[in-house]
């Protein structure tokens, strides 16, 4: 793993004893370094073996860590199993956590190892070990769009423009919900962790690059893949029914 | 037409990083000017933020109260061996 090593402050001792154990929010910016006071502090409570600090990160975390460990096996009894694994890990390698990521990089990186060879042993397919079969260079239907030679080509067509959703989409309904699970759920396995990792967990791009290997390119390009996608069958959901 | 423009078709797959804040400076000033007099894009822009919201505010589901529990207990029992002995 080689995230942002380049920014890393020098190491510094920390010293948990003089820490105490103060209640606080768990407030940890995201970055992928180390460097931010909530993350040296939430560290320090942690090496002090703070409990309430403990608590804290596993209800604020365990979500999206078991959205993201959904991905690599067969069952939500198997995520389940590989979030509360790597919160075990986690524990017993608090104290050798050297700082090269930032804490949540590191949680998230050992829960995706565990959870990836959970799905090797239950023979299902590993999501980042799977080539991105979804070539197509454009994300929305080139039909769409005029023609090239047409004077305004690459502009949207009459009529096949995106039409405004109305003030009641902001806050999506019980229905459209269910729409955005679904197509969620259909993604190719790499779309669906990035946009799992940023858009629920999160997670900054460069972070997801840290823990998925991808280059920012690559990290980029399959949230807008992904998102191009969800927005495509909500666009269907709300044009649907307002024909009816 | 200018040099600078850019068409929808190109827009619409800027819209991502533009969110990001992961375009070059020049081109995110494009995207900005072409938005600024293009209500189709615009109006695709605040689905795709509405659709990220509404990612963010899927239901999720965490650890049984149980599960946590037993994680705490693990936490508590741990201890580090002194590595002066």
């Amino acid at each position: 793993m080689t995230v942002a090593i380049l920014r890393r402050p020098a190491p510094r001792a920390v010293t948990g004893a003089d820490r105490g154990s103060r209640q606080r929010e768990v407030t940890v910016r995201p970055s992928p370094g180390p460097t931010t006071p909530a993350e040296n502090d939430l560290l320090a409570r942690l090496r002090t073996r703070d409990s309430a600090a403990f608590t804290e990160i596993v209800r604020a975390w365990s979500p999206a860590m078991l959205h993201v460990a959904r991905s690599f096996v067969a069952s939500h009894a198997s995520a389940e199993e590989a979030v509360q694994e790597s919160w075990l890990a986690v524990i017993q390698g608090i104290d050798r956590f050297q700082g090269r990521s930032s804490l949540r990089t590191w949680v998230f990186h050992i829960l995706i190892n565990l959870a990836r060879r959970q799905g090797v042993r239950e023979s299902r397919t590993v999501a980042s070990d799977l080539i991105d079969r979804d070539e197509a260079a454009s994300t929305v239907d080139p039909r769409r769009f005029r023609p090239v030679g047409d004077r305004w080509a690459g502009g949207w067509r009459a009529g096949a423009a995106p039409q405004p959703w109305g003030p009641e989409a902001v806050a999506l309904n019980t229905e459209a919900r269910a729409v955005l699970t679904a197509a969620l759920a259909r993604l190719p396995d790499r779309q669906r962790v990035v946009i799992e990792l940023r858009d629920i967990g999160g997670l900054a791009a460069d972070e997801v690059c840290g823990i998925l290997n991808l280059s920012p390119a690559n990290q980029r390009v399959l949230l807008h893949r992904g998102r191009s996608k969800l927005r495509e069958q909500l666009e269907t959901y709300h044009n649907h029914g307002e024909q009816r | 037409m200018t040099a600078e423009h850019i068409p929808c078709n190109v827009v619409v797959e800027l819209l991502t990083d533009y969110l990001d804040g992961g375009l070059d400076a020049a081109t995110a000033v494009r995207v900005e000017n072409h938005l600024a007099l293009c209500p189709p894009c615009l109006t695709y822009l605040d689905q795709l933020r509405t659709t990220i919201r509404g990612v963010a505010a899927l239901p999720v589901e965490t650890l049984s109260d149980g599960a946590i529990a037993e994680l705490e207990a693990a936490f508590r029992g741990f201890h580090t061996p002194d590595p002066l002995q």
